[in-house]
């Protein structure tokens, strides 16, 4: 009973992802039908027309856009995070708890509360249109949920080997990459892959910091319906491909999901 | 920051009639005493300099990316500022917040924001905590329908707005009007109602694509705080004859409360700003343009950068409330865990 219920309720849940697939992967005359052409058959035509899209409206550039600022924020991210949230855990410097509910407290600022200044900064520095911008102020979004994820996986490390390292001699890097890195592994994978997620996601920023030149995949597919003229299969087929990466990494990392989101509070 | 009360999490234990802490508890506290005493009585300036170096680099790079362009909002708040007319810059006092407070548009925003927080969080709460309860228990497949319901989260969200705005909403051959002709064909009628959603009901059709979105948030959140419930207290209760309905009334709704606060006040503080939904289902037209759309539209279409910023300032006031609330809620779970 409990089954059945639950069954019923994911697919539900799973209907609107699974419509969006099969559209996808049907011609255009049989996507846009009503009633739904269920059993019409499957091609390839929507993707095909997606990637084979010319006039400057391919879709390579905004998704290798949208891929560069997103590992390249997550590297930078982690590069931060690892140092901070090991000065807030293994050897915790005075008034931490303070210090981590500042990082928090961030994230809770409204990302249009700092939009105009930030554009009127980027368009002085020339740096409008530029993924470099997208890298910084993803980076900015991301750090306070690494911050607190990181802090709750290397509360796991050991306390003796890194005072035996230090007692060594190790340096805090050494320290780091030797000892913290290794044990931490798991938890600062699912840490980048969050943090990627997030970034991949993000659309009010791209949208009004980035144009032509790094425009993402999240405003290219917003502008996607307009510029086109509406396909369905094509509409649909583009939002699959865009959302994969996502999708892969959060299935990837499910169980630490929670913890993320969560930020650290719920283990 | 409000210190949260830290007779707290020990009354709700002893409400609770919990018989001691969890196992894996005393770990913990020997752990925390140990990283405490690892700070030597002998260390000076120098040793405090080198505990918080590593801290420094996020700190400093935060606070430059986040803090100072919201100090630059409020300065422009107070400006007179509007890209179309540039020579008429200055300072304007409270022009802009009289402007944005006495504008109809504005106050229809900030109702529409408070609506669609209020009924996406409360929606896909309840939601979220009967598939929770659901995915608790044991059942065949349990992975896969896990799976199957994180999937909506995971849809990137302008592709999910997409998605419900051409491939379900859409009047002449969504799948929602669709299938409603379907149905009434299996019954031999060729009437079937088509209403068109987006026109007829564009708040409940943007508040419907986010519970679709937020609901597998707070069963996750939920379901992790199901799974760190104690079985043996469950048992006990079982073995003293207690039903499905008082198990849950006295144990598990109880010990849920703080994580129901939390998915509701972590929902509420995305929900509160989305922009995606709003910017691709209706473009803020029909009556459901929210807070950062609202800002969103003033500087980006009208240009009125003082104004744009007055009202960026009023969605950080709102939001405030909020996170005050989540905080206090995030600091109090977090205590009981070091505790």
């Amino acid at each position: 009973m409990r089954g059945l219920t639950a069954w019923c309720c994911g697919l539900i849940f799973f209907l609107p992802f699974a419509w969006m697939v099969l559209t996808s992967l049907h011609a255009e005359p049989d996507a846009a039908t009503n009633p739904p052409a269920w059993g019409a058959p499957l091609t390839l035509d929507g993707y095909r027309a997606f990637f084979g899209a010319a006039d400057g409206a391919a879709p390579w550039p905004p998704l290798l856009n949208s891929l560069t600022a997103s590992t390249l924020s997550t590297a930078l991210v982690l590069l931060l995070a690892v140092p901070a949230a090991y000065a807030l855990s293994i050897r915790p410097v005075r008034k931490w708890t303070d210090v981590l509910f500042f990082f928090l407290s961030t994230k809770m600022l409204p990302a249009v509360a700092g939009l105009l200044p930030v554009y009127l900064i980027a368009r002085n520095t020339g740096t409008l249109d530029t993924v470099w911008l997208l890298v910084v102020l993803y980076t900015s979004m991301n750090l306070p949920v690494a911050v607190w994820m990181m802090r709750s996986f290397l509360a796991e490390v050991p306390v003796e080997i890194i005072e035996a390292a230090s007692i060594d001699g190790a340096a805090l890097p050494t320290v780091l990459l030797r000892i913290v890195a290794p044990v931490a592994a798991p938890g600062i994978a699912a840490t980048a892959l969050i943090s990627f997620i997030f970034s991949w996601n993000e659309l009010l920023f791209a949208r009004v910091l980035t144009g032509v030149v790094a425009g993402t995949a999240p405003v290219f597919l917003t502008g996607f319906v307009t510029s086109q003229g509406l396909f369905l299969a094509k509409v649909c087929a583009a939002a699959a491909c865009v959302s994969l990466p996502v999708l892969v990494a959060g299935f990837a990392a499910q169980d630490k999901l929670v913890q993320g989101l969560s930020l650290g509070a719920v283990k | 920051m409000a210190a949260p009360s830290d007779a707290r999490p020990a009354g709700a234990a002893a409400e609770r009639g919990t018989p001691g802490p969890p196992p894996g508890h005393p770990a913990r506290t020997a752990h925390g005493a140990r990283t405490a005493r690892t700070a030597r009585p002998v260390q000076g300036r120098a040793a405090a300099r080198s505990r918080r170096a590593p801290l420094l680099p996020a700190l400093v790079f935060l606070i430059a990316v986040t803090q100072l362009p919201f100090v630059g909002t409020l300065v422009i708040s107070f400006m007179r500022w509007n890209a179309l007319a540039p020579d008429d810059r200055g300072f304007g006092g409270l022009d802009n917040y009289r402007a944005a407070f006495t504008d109809p548009d504005l106050r229809a925003a900030l109702l529409t924001t408070v609506v669609l927080t209020a009924v996406v969080v409360l929606v896909s709460l309840a939601l979220g905590l009967g598939l929770a309860l659901l995915l608790d228990g044991p059942f065949r497949g349990r992975g896969l329908v896990r799976t199957m319901i994180i999937t909506p989260f995971l849809v990137v969200p302008a592709a999910a707005a997409l998605l419900w705005k051409h491939a379900l909403y859409n009047a002449s051959y969504g799948l929602l009007n669709g299938s409603l002709t379907w149905l009434w064909a299996l019954f031999g009628s060729d009437a079937a109602p088509q209403p068109d959603w987006m026109s007829s009901v564009p708040l409940v059709a943007v508040e419907v694509s986010l519970i679709w979105q937020w609901t597998p948030f707070m069963t996750l959140i939920l379901l992790a705080g199901l799974q760190s419930r104690s079985p043996d207290t469950v048992e006990a209760a079982r073995v003293d004859g207690a039903g499905s309905r008082q198990v849950f009334r006295h144990l598990t709704f109880p010990h849920l409360r703080r994580y129901l606060e939390l998915s509701a006040l972590l929902g509420s503080i995305h929900v509160v700003q989305n922009f995606d939904a709003v910017f691709t289902l209706t473009s803020g037209g029909l009556g459901t343009a929210n807070l950062p759309y609202t800002v969103y539209a003033t500087f980006y279409q009208a240009h009125d950068y003082g104004r744009a910023s007055a009202e960026g300032v009023i969605a950080v006031v709102c939001t405030m409330v909020i996170a005050t609330f989540a905080l206090r809620t995030v600091s109090s779970l977090f205590k009981e865990a070091n505790a």
